[in-house]
């Protein structure tokens, strides 16, 4: 069966939930691969293996620490062209999308990014997009060479398939260090105890309408009665009261949950590019005009300190 | 110091964008304007000539005639000249053929410093700079919230996949920044009135050495099969909060089972 290229995200061995949707992704296509770059390959074997990599290419050189990009885009490049896979699947993101291109430029190949979903077809793999700020479903394929595709979080549930890998260490040849960018310091990003915004099922928003960080409480509130991930708008990150991983929209995270609940927020384009496609959308705003109330499936005009707080006693008193 | 600027002539974000029937942009029916992503590279170029370092700033574009909009905007919040690249064979191109014609175009212009948006804000894909940097032999520092040109190299902050990374790269490079590394300027209505007089030379692909055939729809990798509005979302029930507005919502949430 035709190999399939996956590039593995993961912190020190730990393995991300977008990597598990890549590689279910990825058995619809063939028979997926699985492309680690870095420590705690060990770690990292048994989950890939449960969710049906075949295989597990192991690059462990000090490069892939102390270099951006340029050191995963020479491994991926090496191995496709002595695999020669028929798709490489990466998580979007600036990293994968970035490693994704410069890879399809050096293997002359055609690239898409930011699918929504990736099926099979007989001349090879289908895309589903969400773009526009989310107005317009696409679907697109690749038409010369090596399709390699960035898959946004969620795309599909992670299901198990499990195989026992076989590890290969590859030795790559890293090239000229003088085009390389060096990685100076890292700090990986700061884990709370609530779920991931892209992975969460319910996300509970602040906006301008927050007034502050400290009224941030008030969302994390409500967030915790429903255990849901917090999201921000750019105005209430641009005011410093909540950190930009969690912002959402165009220049943001995209999000598409079962249900997001906007607070404060008024609904500009670029905000909806992050959160239109969400399965139900409440919103809260003092402001009957607000356009985030024409995407609505309910909707209170009212004041989010009253109301908000009002929910939570409620969603409390319910659950006894 | 040579800075290139890389901006973009974008269908504006607010009103109703679509597709043309074979599946690309429709660039005539929306009003287009310089890609607000783009005003941030244009302003850290502005920056990096204000901190003393003797700069000569050029912007570059490819698009069609009104793409001279988006150069004359960028001319007016300052910079010395611009290079519109425009040619019909160029319709249709992806990213591989953008980046080609950007990084002839550059070459021929020479470079210590290219500046581009993060992504644009109608193709979205955010690698080009990526695409551009790898053409050039260069290092790419993108993705850049916060940058410092010293001693011949850029430094920046990214927030990546999984980590906030401080980055260096040597010049020349080519570098992209975020809409976190600062507001960008008005354009001043003397800029506006400079703008007018500051060279713009056009070029098309035979001046870059480009055959039609490696861009525009003939040279991309990847084709639209279909492209599909969404159903617009309907409203919903809109209550006014008359004092039980938190129990109501609370009532919807458990008949939706968030409850
Ligand atoms: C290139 C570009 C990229 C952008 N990217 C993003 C992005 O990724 N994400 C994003 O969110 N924005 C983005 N924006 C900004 C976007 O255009 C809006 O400015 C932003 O979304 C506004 O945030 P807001 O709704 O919180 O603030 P506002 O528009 O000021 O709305 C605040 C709302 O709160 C309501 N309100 C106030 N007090 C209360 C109260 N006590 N109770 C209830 N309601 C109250 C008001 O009625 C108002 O509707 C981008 C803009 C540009 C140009
Ligand atoms: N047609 C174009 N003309 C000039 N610059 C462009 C063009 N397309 C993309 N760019 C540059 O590349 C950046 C990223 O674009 P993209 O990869 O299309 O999202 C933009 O912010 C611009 O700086």
């Amino acid at each position: 069966m035709a190999e399939i290229l996956v590039l593995v995200d993961h912190t020190d061995g730990a393995v991300r939930k977008p990597t598990l949707e890549l590689l279910t992704l990825a058995r619809r296509l063939g028979e997926p691969s699985a492309v680690f770059l870095g420590q705690g390959a060990d770690t990292a074997t048994e989950v890939l293996g449960r969710y049906g990599a075949h295989k597990v290419y192991v690059v462990d050189a000090p490069e892939v620490e102390e270099f951006l990009v340029t050191p995963a885009v020479d491994a991926l490049t090496q191995i496709a062209e002595s695999t020669s896979p028929a798709a490489i699947l990466l998580p979007s993101g600036p990293d994968g999308k970035e490693t994704a291109a410069r890879v399809a430029l050096r293997l002359e190949s055609g690239l898409i990014t930011d699918a929504i979903d990736v099926t099979a077809d007989e001349d090879g793999p289908v895309t589903e997009q969400s773009v526009f700020a989310a107005t317009y479903q696409v679907t697109a394929h690749v038409t010369q060479g090596v399709p390699v595709i960035t898959v946004k979080p969620n795309a599909t549930a992670p299901e198990p398939a499990p195989v026992t890998p076989a590890v290969e260490k590859w030795d790559v040849t890293f090239g000229p260090a003088s085009a390389a960018v060096k990685v100076l310091s890292r700090a990986p990003r700061e884990r709370s105890d609530r779920p991931e915004l892209t992975e969460a099922d319910i996300v509970v928003s602040g906006g301008r309408g927050v007034n502050g960080a400290e009224n941030f409480a008030v969302i994390e509130r409500l967030a915790d009665a429903l255990g849901a991930a917090v999201g921000a708008s750019r105005a209430a990150v641009d005011a410093g009261w909540y950190p930009h991983s969690h912002q959402v929209g165009q220049t943001g995270t995209q999000v598409s949950p079962g249900l997001y609940l906007a607070a404060g927020i008024s609904g500009a384009i670029q905000h909806r590019a992050g959160m239109q496609t969400s399965k139900t959308i409440v919103a809260v705003n003092k402001d009957e005009d607000a356009p985030i109330f024409d995407l609505a499936d309910y909707g209170v005009v009212g004041d989010l300190f009253k109301v908000l707080p009002q929910l939570v006693e409620e969603i409390e008193r319910r659950r006894g | 110091m040579k800075i290139v600027v890389c901006v973009k002539h974008v269908p504006d974000a607010t009103a109703d964008r679509t597709f043309t029937e074979d599946g690309n942009t429709d660039r005539e029916s929306v009003d287009s304007l310089l890609s607000e992503l783009d005003e941030y590279a244009v302003e850290q170029a502005l920056r990096v000539a204000e901190s003393g370092v003797d700069a000569d700033i050029t912007y570059l574009t490819i698009g069609p005639d009104d793409a001279k909009d988006a150069l004359r905007k960028a001319l007016a919040m300052g910079g010395d000249s611009a290079v519109h690249v425009s040619d019909e064979d160029i319709e249709g191109s992806d990213a591989f053929g953008t980046s080609l014609v950007l990084a002839r175009a550059i070459e021929r212009h020479g470079f210590d410093l290219v500046v581009c948006g993060m992504a644009s804000t109608d193709g979205t894909m955010g690698v080009v700079p990526a695409l551009l940097a790898e053409r050039l032999g260069v290092p790419a520092v993108t993705h850049l919230d916060e940058l410092a040109i010293e001693d011949g190299a850029v430094t920046g902050r990214r927030e990546g996949d999984s980590a906030t990374v401080r980055v260096q790269g040597t010049l020349p490079a080519v570098v992209s920044v975020t809409d976190r590394s600062g507001d960008a300027r008005y354009p001043s209505f003397k800029g506006i009135m400079a703008a007018k007089k500051k060279p713009l030379e056009t070029l098309d692909l035979a001046d870059l050495g480009i055959a039609p055939e490696q861009v525009g729809r003939t040279g991309a990798r990847s084709a639209v099969d279909t492209a599909a509005k969404r159903p617009p979302r309907t409203q919903g029930e809109i209550v006014a909060d008359d004092g039980a507005g938190g129990v109501g919502l609370a009532t919807f949430l458990t008949a939706k089972k968030f409850i």
